[in-house]
């Protein structure tokens, strides 16, 4: 590993993975931890808690679509929701730049609390430290959360149950907190009127459990994008998995912004996307269901689990090619989340 | 996306696939010398829709891999200078040099920041008055002439903190010395950003010297089937000429202002090339007028002697003799998060393509 951190290391793509491996989990060593699923998974007292952490260093810290306090209430609840939990109870901790503005502070606390409501959690408590002026830019946020688990959904994190046929969904269009975020973000100097998918998906995915008994693995494709949470998923299974370029859903305006600076939507990061894993035979039912649901209007089945390449992931190309889906590597774009 | 997706249309695309498997017959190698190409090539998964008698390769299309480590290691000693911010296209952070790179410079302090355009390096210089601003020029006749523009904008505003290190190369030398040197390939897939800059003049001699196909190609599927059809048609029918598969960017005679400006601000001096070695006239330097613009007149930094790596055979896929899967450190010592050769870190390199795409 190389001596110092670089911005790769957070990129959510493979240099974090190593990151991750090599220093984090090799002394933290636990069962708990080495499954390294969306949130720890806890068993207290014979109940099912799943547990997680996330913090938020977004710059921009306010974006078309939301701001940095909806970000670090929806990121976290959605690790929790993906996981099969029912979102329970938040932290929120704050580190604050000296001189940042108190009216920014407040409507960033505000978008928490409205987000918070809707979600139908609680944030319950929390740690504030200020540091000097240039010891961070202007404000981070970190959260965490628990929430309760169902014995039936335990196996949701880990895809234990995943089988080939199985359908892969997404419940809408890709890449658009990414390209919100560099659209933002001045120094390109575009225009655009993209907003940022960031949600809370939690009664969503409720909804898609009340449906169906048959929901294999869900995780939130944030940093990294659909393609590197769907290499997580086939890399060292023994399946494989087939995706269809032309089934995947991209914004026209966050495809012309993607195409004119080289980014593949594939990769460019969702703070409002879950992608699903679910039996064949519920596929459809669950695409209704998400249909109906605000955040699920644009949802598709964009591939399958096959016995074919196990550990491997091909996409068919819009024009009928083929190639291989590959994990991000090194930094696409930093301080996203 | 309108004017796009045309150009990605499945049936389309399929209709031109069976007009190529109709007219093919000959065994035939073409390559391309535009990381452009290279990208969209195994973007879209073209070579799994192609007959197997037609074998696409990549040439030395990739500025930043075709650019010699020592270019990397005196951007490093200049970014070690006092007061010095160095502005970069993203693509060359992550290159190697002989023992950093500007990425881990950047993580240790030094003032690396990345830009899209060479405007935004002014802005830097004109915000920044008591520190010097050194803009990495690299890149073909593409992006030339925006570092042209660079210097003409910043003598006729009078900064005087504003350089510009140049590794700017022109395409056509490149083209001559391959063939030169035994590739043996049956035509060009000629690049089409450079050729909407240069027109298509500068490929004349292929057909005509060399006896080789050539045809100018866009980046869409569309597009470069199109141009791999005239190919073949080209080699089939024994007339080898110069074409346009690209006509809604490119004009035989180019962009005559770009080319005016960037013949204005530099002079043509001979570059050394990744695997083809030194060449004549292949490099651009801004000319004695604007040297008080031109970095390596202006610094005198110490560079430290060029390591190149054992094993890395960035240099013989840039000819195309080898396939990227062919390097014995292909996905193994060499990868995108810790890349041995140019090629690899790239986002327009031969085995970043590969690697992203194509690695089985």
């Amino acid at each position: 590993m190389k001596k110092n951190i670089l911005l790769g290391h957070g990129s959510g793509g493979k240099l974090s993975h190593d990151l991750i491996n090599n220093l984090f989990v090799r002394h933290f060593d636990n069962p708990t931890l080495n499954l390294q699923t969306d949130s720890a998974l806890l068993k207290i007292k014979g109940e099912n808690i799943a547990f997680t952490t996330d913090s938020f260093v977004v710059d921009p810290i306010f974006f078309p679509g939301g701001n940095i306090g909806k970000l670090a209430i929806a990121g976290t609840v959605n690790d929790l929701a993906v996981a099969g939990a029912t979102p329970l109870y938040l932290s929120s901790s704050f580190i604050i730049e000296e001189g940042f503005s108190f009216a920014e502070l407040e409507e960033i606390v505000k978008t928490m609390a409205a987000e918070a409501k809707k979600a139908g959690i609680k944030i319950v408590t929390g740690d504030t430290k200020v540091v000097d002026k240039g010891k961070c830019d202007k404000v981070f946020i970190n959260t965490s959360g628990i929430g309760i688990i169902d014995e039936k959904y335990k196996d949701i994190s880990t895809g234990k149950n995943i089988k080939p046929g199985d359908k892969i969904i997404i419940n809408g269009t890709i890449a658009d907190h990414g390209m919100a975020i560099i659209s933002a973000r001045n120094e390109l100097n575009i225009s655009s009127d993209i907003k940022s998918d960031c949600a809370c998906l939690n009664k969503m995915i409720k909804k898609v459990l009340d449906v169906s008994d048959n929901i294999k693995f869900m995780r939130d494709a944030t940093r990294g994008g659909v393609a590197t949470v769907l290499s997580e998923l086939f890399t060292n299974s023994n399946y494989g998995i087939n995706i269809d370029e032309s089934a995947v859903n991209v914004n026209e305006n966050v495809k012309g912004i993607c195409e004119m600076l080289g980014f593949d939507p594939m990769y460019v990061a969702n703070e409002g996307k879950v992608i699903i894993v679910a039996g064949n035979k519920d596929a459809e039912k669950i695409i209704k269901t998400l249909q109906k649901d605000e955040f699920g209007k644009n949802c598709c089945i964009i591939g399958e689990i096959t016995e074919s390449h196990p550990g491997k992931g091909w996409i068919t190309t819009e024009i009928g090619g083929k190639r291989i889906i590959d994990m991000l590597s090194g930094e696409q774009l930093p301080r996203i989340c | 996306m309108k004017y796009i997706d045309e150009y990605r249309n499945k049936d389309i695309v399929r209709k031109i696939i069976d007009d190529i498997k109709m007219i093919s017959k000959k065994e035939v190698r073409f390559m391309e010398v535009c990381g452009g190409h290279t990208m969209s090539v195994q973007k879209f998964g073209i070579p799994s829709l192609l007959p197997e008698n037609i074998k696409l390769l990549s040439g030395p299309g990739c500025p930043v891999c075709v650019s010699s480590r020592s270019y990397i290691d005196q951007a490093i000693a200049y970014c070690r200078l006092k007061d010095v911010i160095i502005t970069t296209y993203g693509d060359l952070i992550r290159v190697p040099g002989s023992t950093s790179s500007l990425d881990i410079e950047k993580g240790k302090g030094a003032d690396i920041r990345i830009v899209y355009s060479v405007l935004d390096a002014l802005k830097i210089a004109k915000e920044n008055p008591t520190k010097k601003i050194i803009f990495l020029g690299i890149g073909f006749e593409t992006t030339t002439p925006g570092s042209a523009v660079g210097i003409l904008n910043a003598s006729q505003q009078g900064l005087k903190n504003f350089f510009l290190y140049s590794s700017h190369k022109v395409m056509p030398p490149a083209m001559s010395a391959l063939i030169d040197e035994g590739v043996k390939i049956d035509g060009y897939i000629a690049p089409g950003h450079v050729s909407t800059i240069t027109g298509t003049g500068i490929y004349s001699d292929i057909p005509k010297k060399y006896g080789l196909a050539c045809v100018v190609s866009g980046f869409e599927p569309v597009d470069l089937l199109k141009a791999i059809y005239l190919l073949v048609k080209q080699v089939e029918t024994k007339n080898p000429k110069v074409e346009i598969a690209y006509k809604r960017a490119v004009k035989p005679e180019g962009n005559t202002k770009a080319l005016a400006l960037m013949y204005e601000v530099f002079e043509p001096r001979a570059d050394w090339w990744r695997g083809l070695g030194i060449l004549p006239n292949s490099g651009l330097k801004p000319k004695e007028k604007y040297r008080n613009f031109d970095a390596e007149e202006m610094f005198d930094v110490e560079v430290e002697p060029t390591k190149e790596d054992k094993g890395c055979i960035c240099g013989e896929i840039l000819k195309g003799l080898k396939n990227p899967k062919d390097c014995k450190l292909f996905n193994k010592a060499c990868t995108p998060e810790d890349p041995v050769g140019p090629c690899m870190v790239s986002n327009e390199g031969a085995c970043h393509a590969y690697y992203k795409y194509n690695r089985d």
